[in-house]
């Protein structure tokens, strides 16, 4: 089974740990943590991502921005992007879905939900 | 309507449907031969009835009705086990589901525990305890209360989505509030579909306590819009809260008095060498 590297973009610490802890269940990936959009656009130019995990309401530059720029590399056009966000209502999911993200998630997250929607989008049948 | 929740179950169910189809195709299979056993017979018992000699009974005969017989048991016992084999099935499934809830809160019950223990410094305790209260619980509306011992009143030190000022100070067993802070017995209201915020009577109210000693309340007036109602590990990340949250708070306040005390002290000694 190849290694999936996934990146995963949020500000606060306990979610980082909490989405990390459920994908640390799929076998074979490697994890990378970024404290915000800036720091998350960062690492994907470092590093080719086979996911990226984004909260949406974040400092310096929040996830809707991260997900337009990361769009607009040649890079990163079909990279999975699931955003997770406080918002359940329907029109940030769309902001979010016509800005190039795959799959939505909101707060609060339940580890098996994470776990799911990552395989389905690293490992489609 | 399938939810995320279902499709874990289901992704792993399918092994067992396999099985399960496997074991519906050699039934079937049994089910073909014996029905071409009874069409032979029939075919001998008409040959024989033809040529008009009942006493005729072949071998071959007696040896085709030996082997109905033990296919018909064979099918009977195989019927059995594939019920027995559904009903152990079923008892996985709804375990493999029981085990993965419990895995999952217990994973958030450790990630709350591990980062309300993870600072000494008391913002960053309170940023953790909004944090959790936000992420695992789902409040959009809440205060962190803190008990004055001076004053005997229970004032707001952080909040979401709500300002502070906008938090009445609570004399110690005055309302919903008050109570919960001189009893320590955790309050819930009856009907959260139809609750109206009120600053003096919460949703929720959650005493911080330190063994039988309040410190202080977590008062939730609102949740988020998906999140409905309280599912079983919320009232677990409640009692947690109600601990781990208190012990965190006191922890980084007796920390950070010391720290100062300590500052003050190495001025005073400075002062004193020169």
């Amino acid at each position: 089974m190849p290694e999936y590297k996934i990146l995963i973009i949020e500000d606060s610490p306990t979610m980082r740990q909490l989405i990390a802890f459920a994908l640390k269940r799929l076998h074979g990936v490697r994890i990378v943590e970024a404290h915000d959009g800036v720091d998350g656009l960062k690492k994907l130019s470092a590093e080719k991502f086979d996911l990226i995990l984004t909260d949406i309401n974040m400092p310096v530059m929040d996830g809707l921005k991260l997900v337009s720029l990361v769009r607009s590399d040649a890079n990163y056009r079909t990279t999975p992007i699931v955003v997770i966000t406080t918002e359940g209502a329907q029109e940030d999911r769309d902001r979010a879905l016509s800005l190039g993200a795959n799959d939505y998630i909101t707060k609060p997250i339940q580890a098996n939900k994470i776990l799911d929607l990552a395989r389905s989008l690293l490992m489609p049948a | 309507m399938a939810t995320d929740d279902d499709k874990g179950v289901s992704y792993n169910a399918e092994e067992f449907l396999q099985l399960f189809k496997k074991g519906a195709e050699f039934t079937q299979d049994l089910l073909k031969e014996n029905e071409r056993l009874r069409f032979r017979i029939l075919q001998v018992e008409d040959s024989l009835h033809f040529k008009g000699d009942d006493t005729i009974v072949t071998d071959e005969n007696r040896k085709l009705v030996e082997k109905i017989e033990a296919l018909e048991k064979e099918k009977t016992e195989i019927l059995e086990r594939i019920l027995q084999i559904e009903r152990e099935n079923q008892d996985f499934a709804e375990r493999y589901v029981e085990v993965e809830a419990e895995n999952n809160n217990l994973a958030n019950l450790y990630i709350a525990s591990y980062q309300l223990h993870s600072t000494l410094d008391f913002r960053e305790v309170l940023q953790i305890i909004t944090e959790i209260i936000i992420n695992l619980i789902g409040a959009e509306e809440f205060a962190i209360m803190l008990l004055d011992e001076k004053t005997n009143e229970l004032n707001a030190v952080a909040t979401e989505g709500v300002t502070r000022e906008e938090i009445p100070s609570i004399k110690m067993g005055s309302g919903i509030i008050g109570s919960v802070a001189k009893t320590g017995d955790n309050f819930f209201v009856e009907e959260m579909a139809g609750y109206t915020r009120d600053f003096l009577n919460p949703m929720v109210c959650i005493p911080l306590k330190i063994k039988e000693h309040v410190i202080g309340v977590i008062v939730i007036y609102r949740l988020l819009i998906q999140k409905k109602t309280f599912a079983p590990v919320d009232y677990e990340l409640f009692t947690l809260l109600a601990g781990h949250a208190a012990t965190a708070i006191f922890s980084s306040k007796l920390y950070s008095e010391s720290e100062r005390k300590l500052s003050t002290i190495q001025g005073f000694i400075q002062m004193l060498t020169k």
